[in-house]
């Protein structure tokens, strides 16, 4: 098989970029336990962190890896109900439930942090 | 609607050459001929030499798969004025080994299909009032893995497949969670062994793509993430209940 036969189908290419987009959820993670790091070495550390990502590289990588994120959990949670079957009183619940249920459960996380960051 | 189409046609005849060659036929444009259709014409009118498999022609033996511009289908299943005015250009399955022309290799599949054990396991013999007793609910629940008539359309679309045959594959698993899930089966401890193997459902990275090529329905991409889930709470299970407990 050639080394770009993902670049042959429409559905390839999405494919390699959802598993892709998992290399930035890992970007962002490191980037969440620097900024704690700097948090946590006071004031001045935080506000270094801060002019260092406003620098336009780290800026520009952060809007791109925001982009991927979004992507993983869209594609994550839109996946989900293949993989859990859930049954309510013998019946198959439809699998959009399934999926709504998680991203229920995201805008409910996401409000939670919404309101202790901005709160 | 022209009355004409070309089919370009792959041969490779090993005796003669060592690289698959493609071969122009032109045939009639009938409004109700599918691909096999167009094959069989060449093989009756045309080429008697051309070497091909098909069955029932109806999209229920499985054996008519081939790479139709480029995609997994089911010659008997797929109608020539799709893809008028043409050309149609018809190749052996992708992801096997060619036999002759657009003859393929089947018996890594053929293997796989055994490994998974696809029959009902019990631990007796006999069922305990002379027939198992199933709800309709209980057929649901696997009905549409049993739709699979083998043809393979899924391997030759699944991209790690093609990467690294040792996976064991759409079909075989979509089978196996056929049984795992039938309410009259104890076999799914048995078929854990090949399942949850690296070259199991853990090859499998959810592309999707055999769910999109199958022409019955069985979604196997599906069967494969629920085994997934089914694999890893097993473990779990089996990791914080050692000595088993329900």
């Amino acid at each position: 098989m050639p080394i770009l036969w993902w670049l042959r189908r429409r559905s390839y290419l999405l494919f390699v970029a959802r598993e892709v987009s998992s290399v930035f959820v890992a970007w962002f993670v490191v980037y969440l336990l620097l900024l704690v790091r700097a948090v946590g070495q006071g004031e001045d550390s935080y506000r270094r962190f801060l002019d260092w990502s406003a620098n336009p590289f780290v800026l520009t990588l952060n809007v791109v890896t925001l982009i991927f994120v979004v992507l993983h959990a869209v594609t994550w949670f839109n996946l989900a109900p293949k993989a859990m079957v859930v049954k309510v009183r013998g019946r198959r619940l439809p699998p959009v439930f399934v999926a709504a249920a998680h991203f229920g459960a995201w805008a409910v996380v996401s409000a939670v942090v919404a309101w202790i960051v901005l709160g | 609607m022209p009355d004409r189409i070309t089919m370009q046609v792959a041969r490779y005849r090993p005796e003669n050459e060592v690289e698959p060659t493609m071969q122009s036929y032109e045939i009639p444009l009938r409004k109700d001929w599918a691909v096999l259709d167009g094959l069989n014409h060449i093989k009756d009118e045309l080429d008697g030499t051309l070497s091909y498999r098909w069955s029932c022609r109806m999209g229920i033996c499985g054996s008519c798969g081939m790479t139709v511009n480029g995609e997994p289908k089911l010659t008997c299943a797929t109608f020539l004025t799709d893809y008028a005015p043409g050309p149609v250009r018809v190749e052996p399955l992708h992801n096997f080994p060619v036999v002759r022309d657009l003859v393929v290799d089947i018996t890594d599949f053929m293997d796989k299909l055994s490994v998974v054990q696809p029959w009902i396991v019990r631990d007796e013999e006999e069922p305990p009032d002379g027939e198992y007793l199933q709800t309709p609910e209980e057929l649901e629940d696997y009905k549409k893995y049993s739709m699979c008539i083998n043809c393979m359309l899924c391997y030759s679309a699944c991209p790690i497949y093609g990467l690294n045959q040792q996976f064991l594959g759409p079909a075989a698993i979509a089978i196996a969670q056929r049984y795992n899930l039938d309410s009259r089966d104890q076999g799914a401890a048995e078929r854990s062994d090949a399942l949850a193997a690296a070259t199991g459902v853990w090859d499998c990275t959810f592309v999707g793509e055999c769910t999109t090529a199958c022409p019955k329905g069985v979604d196997p991409a599906g069967a494969i993430q629920r085994y997934k889930l089914t694999a890893a709470t097993d473990t779990l299970k089996a990791f914080l209940l050692p000595r088993g407990g329900r």
